[in-house]
């Protein structure tokens, strides 16, 4: 304990990220929470000395928007399908990573470069390689020049596939998206899963050996109930990240959010940006209070099942 | 199942491969273990008894030599066609299964026609549990339980799948003092109920002496003595055995054989007829003084404890290696505790002699140093141009192993790189570690890298002139280098030729210095039978 005389020692050397804290975290949420009870609040009308009254309109407004229930479907389709596939990605690759010897360390390098590129870049890059440039539905087609997905997909006979352009359909919108997400996830995942994995007492492989386990039975009843607490924290930040997927859509989109700007692939986040931008500083308050709860919801769901799952 | 090891070896090589040198966990290992025997590989840390058991069970291979369990060969076999159980020092039980899921494991991968029902595997699982006396405690987590139920629970599996031989390593190591005792009560019953051939490792003297049918003493890799407790026990062959068997342990004397009798300073305490004169180690048994007023041995009286059915007593001896030499004698005994001097008779079978031999060089000509080793005083002494220079006290190996220890310790990078190199560092004095380390980082950098099973020795001491003199010797592939600087040491090497030896120094120039003789420290330490 600090010393009562020495107390206020302890409470200036904390003093700057409580104040940075303060102004940066605590106040804004705040601010959030009063916004989104604020009826129709703008900032410009109050400004001008306009006085708001206190009710619900504004989730009122935020549920009956018809793009809103699109923004939803797409934030919960895309978490619900990018963190099984990727969490299970990630833990085949940092198995093998961890079993190999000599390339061991330039993979690890290769596996990790994902997580130090920028995503909107990613995003541009992967529009470019899901491109299409020419007429998809003119009869035939006309096709100037094709990514470099057709042109791998040409190879085995495959019709060149509108993934990203005017007119593209939204499972083909999604397959990117998922593909993106997937990719641009795994470096932390097999990073955690990795360390996860290092940390695990080799004595139990070797009792496993003297007992003749097959690797498969060893993956199943040892690796992985032994993992269980990093893939539970995994897939609790991989939830949590996918409900705020954003700038992975505007990097391969824009900020349309969609094959020609038709907001087909809007997000929860999206809609948030959305609302600030057209001075509907209320409603966007809600919606992230919205958000906040999905959260909320899910990780205590996560939590829940893990208390059954994560041995420990 | 019998198990034999027949010439088993394991050369680890060294992490760095820059730096080179390999260590030698298990040195040419023959022995043979009894069908449905206990038994028990001692030694201190790190003198390859896990390796030995780890090479058995198969998850380590020997570098070289074989491993049979009865007639089969099952050197090349993976550790799962072995049939062998293996108990891990922190047990290894996963943390995520019950008691019964850890049991029932092995059993679950079994395959083909081996494959259990159900119910025969909950039957060898309960049976097994029974065994261990743990079949309560079946649906708990490892978590859950005592050290000494982890234990059990370990054991339970190790033995669920009927092995041929059960391996355990450490089994009582992370236990308290109170379950260690019961627990190894628990593991002899074990054994004896299942039959089953059974070697255990451990450091613990006691541990091993108190269960198992034959002990296995070992050191630095090598084989030491085995026998069965009692036997090892009453006639080490060595002083190392010696001293590493027996609580309290041995009390050790430097003596001499000098016209048939064991002298202890000025005392004649033993007969030795037929034994030639020759510098020793006289090693008592605490058991083996006997109080007598006309007692050979003259000891100076320092405190007597009273243990009730046994009295020890506690005296000094200036030529004992312990300041203080610990005797028990029975109760009836009454000593007077106001004497300044107590007398003892040894008792022949508790004494031991040892040879006190050293490796000696002794170089001459050419006008050049020559080292004579001064037996009397176990000094090395450097005779330059007929005058003689005082080397200092060589160290017996336990010194040497305390240096290197103190070399690991230090963050000096030089000194790890000495000890990494599994060299010994031979010095007058542990005091004087620093400055020769100091010289080593000096010239060794420079120089090229040591190659082959290099012993190094290094002595310093002062000369008259006050100057500091080191020696450096080795014996590198059965030839001798020797030098009075430890920078040349490394250049030169010597061979041996008629009689004599022949030093060159690598850079291609010739010297021969014939007179060269090498006393061989072989049987240093070793017991001579009376």
């Amino acid at each position: 304990m600090v010393d009562s005389k020495h107390k206020w020692k302890a409470w200036l050397y904390l003093s700057p990220a409580l104040v940075l804290l303060a102004i940066f975290t605590i106040y804004p949420i705040i601010n959030t929470i009063r916004l989104a009870f604020l009826e129709d609040y703008n900032m410009m009308a109050a400004i001008n000395g306009k006085v708001f009254e206190f009710g619900f309109k504004n989730f009122e407004k935020v549920v009956a928007y018809r793009g809103f229930t699109t923004c939803l479907k797409n934030t919960v389709l895309l978490c619900v399908l990018t963190v099984p596939i990727s969490t299970i990605l990630a833990l085949l690759i940092a198995v093998a990573l961890n079993s190999i010897g000599p390339l061991r360390r330039f993979l690890q390098t290769i596996y990790f470069l994902p997580y130090v590129t920028n995503s909107i870049a990613i995003g541009m890059v992967f529009a470019a390689m899901f491109n299409v440039v020419g007429n998809i539905s003119a009869e035939p087609p006309l096709i100037v020049t094709a990514g470099i997905i057709n042109n791998f997909l040409g190879l085995f006979g495959v019709e060149p596939i509108n993934w990203i352009n005017v007119g593209s359909p939204y499972w083909a919108n999604m397959t990117v998206m998922v593909v993106y997400i997937v990719w641009n996830a795994l470096p932390f995942k097999i990073l955690i899963l990795l360390g996860g994995l290092q940390s695990v007492n080799k004595q139990y492989y070797d009792a496993a050996k003297v007992d003749g386990t097959s690797r498969a039975r060893v993956l199943r009843k040892i690796t992985i109930p032994l993992l269980s607490p990093m893939i539970a924290y995994v897939v609790i930040t991989g939830f949590i990240g996918g409900f705020k997927e954003y700038s992975s859509i505007v990097g391969v989109f824009g900020e349309g959010m969609g094959p020609g700007d038709n907001l087909a692939l809007n997000t929860m986040v999206g809609y948030i940006y959305q609302s600030l931008e057209g001075q509907h500083q209320g409603r966007a308050s809600a919606a992230a209070l919205i958000l906040f709860a999905i959260i909320l919801a899910v990780t205590l769901i996560n939590l829940q099942v893990s208390k059954k799952r994560v041995h420990y | 199942m019998k198990v034999v090891l027949e010439n088993l070896t394991k050369v680890f090589p060294s992490r760095n491969k820059k730096v080179g040198g390999e260590v030698t966990a298990v040195n040419d290992f023959t022995f043979e273990i009894p069908d449905g025997k206990l038994i028990g590989l001692l030694g201190p840390s790190g003198c390859g008894k896990s390796t030995t058991l780890y090479m058995i069970s198969g998850l380590q291979k020997p570098t070289s030599g074989k491993i049979y369990f009865g007639e089969d060969d099952i050197t090349a076999l993976s550790p799962e066609n072995r049939g062998v159980g293996l108990v891990f020092q922190n047990y290894a039980l996963y943390p995520h299964m019950t008691v019964k899921q850890n049991i029932l494991f092995p059993l679950q991968n079994l395959k083909g026609e081996d494959k259990l029902s159900k119910d025969e595997m909950l039957k060898r699982a309960y049976d097994a549990a029974k065994l261990v006396q743990i079949d309560e405690l079946m649906d708990r987590k490892p978590s859950e339980l005592s050290g000494g139920q982890q234990q059990r629970v370990a054991i339970a599996r190790a033995l669920v799948k009927m092995p041929r031989v059960l391996l355990l390593d450490e089994p009582l190591s992370n236990l308290d003092a109170r379950l260690r005792l019961q627990t190894r009560e628990e593991i002899r019953r074990i054994q004896r109920e299942t039959q089953i051939t059974t070697i255990f490792v451990t450091h613990d003297q006691e541990e091993a002496m108190s269960i198992s049918d034959m002990i296995v003493v070992m050191k630095l890799g090598v084989l030491q003595q085995i026998g069965a407790p009692q036997d090892v026990y009453d006639s080490p062959e060595n002083l190392f055995v010696a001293k590493f068997l027996g609580t309290p342990p041995i009390n050790v004397f430097d003596g001499e054989v000098r016209d048939g009798k064991v002298y202890i300073g000025k005392d004649a305490i033993l007969d030795a007829p037929g034994v030639p004169d020759q510098y020793v180690f006289v090693g008592v048994r605490p058991e083996g003084f006997e109080l007598a007023d006309d007692g050979a041995l003259h000891c100076e009286l320092r405190s007597v404890e009273v243990m009730g059915r046994d009295v020890s007593i506690v005296s000094a001896n200036p030529a004992a290696h312990t300041p203080i030499i610990r005797s028990i004698v029975d109760a009836d005994n009454k000593v007077d505790i106001t004497a300044s001097e107590v007398r003892f008779n040894l008792k022949p079978h508790k004494t031991f002699i040892f040879a006190k031999e050293t490796i000696t060089w002794s170089l001459g000509s050419e006008g050049k140093t020559v080292y004579k080793f001064d037996k009397h005083n176990q000094k090395l002494n450097a005779i330059v141009e007929g005058r003689t220079y005082d080397m200092g006290v060589l160290l017996t190996d336990e010194e040497i192993a305390k240096l290197e220890k103190q070399a690991q310790q230090s963050l000096n990078p030089v000194a790890k790189f000495f000890v990494k190199q599994g060299k010994k560092v031979l010095a007058a004095a542990q005091t004087k570690v620093a400055p020769l380390v100091n010289f080593i980082q000096n010239h060794i950098p420079e120089k090229p890298a040591l190659t082959g099973e290099f012993t190094y020795k290094l002595a310093m001491g002062k000369n008259s002139e006050g100057n500091t003199l080191y020696f450096a010797g080795g014996v590198s592939d059965g030839k001798l280098v020797v030098t009075d600087d430890i920078a040349n040491a490394i250049n030169l090497h010597a061979e041996i030729v008629d009689g004599g030896y022949n030093v060159y120094y690598l850079d291609g120039e010739t010297k021969v210095y014939p007179e060269i003789s090498v006393e061989n420290g072989e049987n240093h330490e070793k017991r001579i039978f009376l």
